[in-house]
């Protein structure tokens, strides 16, 4: 019989090579389920893995994996603040929609102007406006002790409508020919976040890096971050420690809803281009995916968010070079949380074989 | 009384370190409510578990209506007949009370008829409770009722009861003491632990007591005075206290008027708490657990605020200052819960150190911590106290709890507070340990801090405090020096009894 016995300390050397374990597991149990739908299993972890990278088209999948990966990486980071403290922010998703919503209609407030401040005031808009979104359930939590994975998920629902909202109306496009949609903002001049659209560098991604360096900085040097880690892990410590609760509610909701708004807005005004009843592509919730991939640490978070970044690429491509169903590339991805998750138990439990009726 | 149902002998279990059972005997007669009493740690627990199958003994032998009786596993306890009510319910909130009853039966019969006895069963021991309503809506006093009646469909013989009353009001348990009483006439056996002594003097017929494991007597509730009944429990080989009070030195910590209700649901609240301590005495208070030694620390350490006026130190108000706030001040604490509390288990003992330190030890500049400055702190923490670890970049779960335990203490002796509290510093901690942190608790106060030592441990009490009170449900009694006093007079302190010492003396 199975059984499993607490390590005295977390493994170190697990908790670094369970991610890669986790992959390569993915890989082999993925591998079994394309060869089940009749694909050829290597192939399809080539055309995944592979291809986007090194393939013969690779020049055009590299900066797709900057484009798709940064506001994976920003709002997972934002997340895994809030994560850490054991505050459950689920609706990064609607918190990305209103950011996009807010920095797109402050700008297109100001269609045709052209000023070096649109675009900042843009991106205080987007911010603001996912930080606003973030602090409902967090106020709610606050002041009447809601639950804030509820109220936050139930937000994307209300933010998904007021997106199709203003694609039909406020926002829609005067010249559009009726079409849904706002104006273009990613070939404005002055509004649009991208850098170098040829490499996939716009100001999303620099926004994640720096993210990424911030919060390492707070997670490692700063009080806050102590009282973050404290909080999540020994709530009554925290306590002791005095940490306020509330204040911490506050913060990770607050940032969190900030970083995604941030990314909706670096999204809209650059890869999305417009205001549209499909903006949103659900990077608020694969985020959460990522964030614990990456083991909510902010390097572990910015590999991770690449690695998802990936998959998707990969996995658009298997699905119309091999044909494979969207479906079983969903599996494909959700396999590598589970596999992640489960093997996390092994950086603090050590599995024995016990003698059977020992135990 | 018709014979004997259980009877006990020589009922031994030890583990690593401590004997949790000493060559307990004793029997339970059909029809009666037996009482087992006896302080934390005394072994009444472990007992009551081997009777119940979830222990094995180590040696010693239970014999049920003469026949021999050592059940394996619970299941077997509950085919002889034993029932057993839990102090801490094992229900689940989403269910309805017939899913959750429904879910401890080996057999349950189709939810509908399960409905009906359920409805029966409590109509007929006046404890009502409907079975469709959800777990999750149900008062502590219910969920008990549940789990009570969980036990009488299986028609026990021998009722077990850990310390039912702790979670109830007295409405309640009112309620509890009838049934209870209901089920004695009709030939059901109770066996109640308590350590509560009045409602075992109303409710049981006889009593067994326990101290450190052993059986130390058996009385009749009803013609035995609380007070000689605490005694029992304290035991008579008190240490002697050795301290005298210096009296006439500057007041520190003064609390008025301390009343505060409890953020834990089954909590307790502290009831108009009043005391002085002076610079340099330790204040020790004793008290069965549970009787609001959490809450009065929490009120001191600034983790509960109350009125600014109900704590003063050094003539300051700080009863609405938070932890950090009275650190500064230099009033510091040390929770009894090791793991979770005083110390984050999985965080490293630097990062433990810099739990509390982080404010006197000024390892905080601009809000970035100083890592090195830290680590060294903590480093002087594991050398000061010895503590045996590998170094302060182990996790604090790694640590035994005795050398966790000098950590805490060691991290809050080191920071040269005014006014120090903890509670129960030496609990689980072995003898060697256990003298050196009362030691440095000893040279604290000779520094000049006022400490305030809440302990279940009354000889370490009677060696370090020159001045002793009890807290008894959330009040405390009146505060003499400790020289001096007999067992007799701690008895009746920390039996609640102070109140009759008026009214028997």
């Amino acid at each position: 019989m199975l059984r499993l016995e607490k390590r005295p300390q977390p493994s170190r050397a697990l908790s670094l090579s369970t991610p890669l374990i986790a992959v390569v597991v993915t890989m082999i149990a993925g591998g079994l389920l394309f060869a089940a739908l009749g694909k050829n299993p290597f192939e399809a972890i080539r055309t995944i893995f592979w291809d986007p990278l090194f393939g013969e088209y690779a020049f055009y999948y590299r900066p797709q994996l900057l484009v798709k990966g940064a506001p994976l990486i920003l709002i997972a980071i934002g997340l895994s603040l809030g994560f850490r403290a054991g505050i459950w922010n689920i609706g990064a998703e609607g918190q990305y929609i209103i950011g996009a919503l807010c920095g797109a209609g402050a700008g297109l407030a100001f269609y045709p102007s052209d000023s070096v401040f649109l675009f900042p005031f843009m991106v205080i808009a987007g911010a603001l406006g996912g930080w606003a979104w973030g602090m409902i359930p967090a106020l709610l939590k606050v002041k009447f002790g809601t639950n804030e994975i509820l109220v936050s998920l139930m937000l994307v629902y209300v933010a998904d409508q007021l997106l199709a909202k203003m694609s039909l109306g406020l926002l829609k496009n005067p010249e559009g020919f009726g079409f849904p949609g706002s104006r273009n903002i990613a070939d404005w001049e002055s509004a649009t976040s991208w850098i170098a659209a040829d490499y996939g560098l716009h100001w999303g991604v620099a926004a994640a890096m720096i993210a990424v360096i911030l919060a390492y900085i707070l997670l490692n040097k700063h009080i806050l971050g102590f009282n973050i880690r404290l909080s999540g892990e020994a709530p009554r410590a925290a306590r002791f420690a005095g940490v306020n609760p509330t204040r911490l509610i506050l913060f990770c909701l607050g940032t969190s809803g900030a970083l995604a708004g941030l990314a909706g807005l670096f999204e809209v005004s650059g890869p999305s281009g417009q205001v549209n009843i499909d903006f949103a592509a659900g990077y608020g919730f694969t985020a959460i995916i990522v964030a614990f991939l990456g083991r909510l640490h902010p390097v572990g978070i910015l590999l991770a968010g690449l690695l998802m970044a990936l998959t998707y690429i990969g996995g658009d491509i298997a699905e119309s070079q091999l044909q494979l169903p969207a479906a079983a590339i969903q599996v494909f991805q959700g396999m590598l949380l589970f596999f992640l998750l489960a093997l996390d138990l092994l950086t603090n439990y050590r599995v024995k074989f016990a003698i059977q009726g020992a135990a | 009384m018709t014979g004997t149902l259980l009877s006990i002998s020589g009922l031994t279990k030890a583990y690593p370190g401590v004997v949790a059972n000493d060559t307990v005997s004793f029997e339970i007669q059909e029809g009666e409510v037996h009482a087992l009493l006896g302080e934390n740690g005394a072994g009444k627990s472990t007992l009551v578990k081997m009777i119940y199958g979830l222990v094995k003994p180590d040696s010693g032998t239970m014999a049920w209506k003469g026949g021999a009786f050592a059940p394996s596993e619970p299941r077997v306890a509950r085919a002889t007949g034993v029932a057993m009510v839990f102090q801490h319910f094992s229900l689940f909130d989403a269910l309805s009370v017939a899913e959750n009853v429904a879910l401890g039966m080996e057999n349950p019969p189709p939810m509908r008829d399960l409905a009906t006895r359920i409805r029966d069963v409590s109509e007929n021991y006046g404890l009502p409770l409907d079975p469709d309503r959800t777990v999750g809506d149900l008062s502590a006093g219910e969920r008990q009722r549940v789990e009570i009646i969980r036990c009488l469909l299986q028609d026990p013989k021998l009722l077990i009861m850990d310390e039912p009353t702790s979670v109830l009001t007295p409405q309640e348990v009112e309620i509890l003491f009838k049934t209870l009483n209901k089920l004695k006439a009709e030939g059901t056996s109770i066996l109640y632990i308590s350590h509560k002594l009045e409602e075992i003097r109303t409710l049981c017929d006889h009593a067994t007591i326990l101290r450190l494991g052993k059986n130390v007597g058996t009385c009749i509730p009803a013609e035995t005075t609380a007070r000689e009944m605490a005694e029992m429990m304290v035991g008579d080989t008190l240490h002697t206290p050795t301290r005298t009070a210096n009296e006439g030195g500057e007041v520190v910590l003064e609390v008025k008027n301390l009343s505060l209700s409890s953020s834990n649901p089954f909590g307790t609240r502290l009831k108009d708490i009043s005391f002085e301590v002076q610079a340099g005495e330790i204040l020790g208070l004793g008290g069965v657990a549970g009787n609001g030694q959490d809450e009065l620390l929490a009120a001191l350490s600034g983790e509960a605020k109350t009125e600014s006026q109900a704590v003063v130190v050094k003539g300051k108000a700080v009863g609405h200052m938070g932890p950090n706030e009275r650190r500064e001040l230099g009033i510091l604490a040390a929770p009894e819960e090791r793991l979770g509390h005083a110390a984050a288990p999985d965080m490293s003992l630097t990062e433990n150190a810099l739990l509390t330190g982080a404010i006197r030890q000024k390892l905080i500049k601009n809000n970035f911590v100083n890592w090195s400055e830290t680590i060294s702190f903590a480093e002087k923490i594991i050398s000061a106290f010895d503590v045996r670890t590998p170094g302060p970049a182990s996790a604090a779960r790694s640590l035994s709890g005795g050398n966790l335990q000098k950590f805490v203490i060691g991290r809050e002796v080191l920071q040269d507070p005014e006014v120090l509290v903890v509670n129960q510093p030496t609990w689980g901690v072995d003898a060697a340990a256990a003298a050196s942190i009362r030691q440095s608790l000893l040279d604290l106060a000779a520094n000049g801090a006022a400490l305030v030592v809440i302990s279940q441990d009354l000889d370490e009490l009677m060696e370090i405090s020159d001045h002793f009170g009890a807290l008894n449900e959330g009040r405390l009694s009146e505060i003499r020096p400790a020289v001096g006093l007999t067992v007799d007079e701690i008895g009746l302190m920390m039996g609640g009894a102070h109140d009759l010492e008026d009214a028997h003396v």
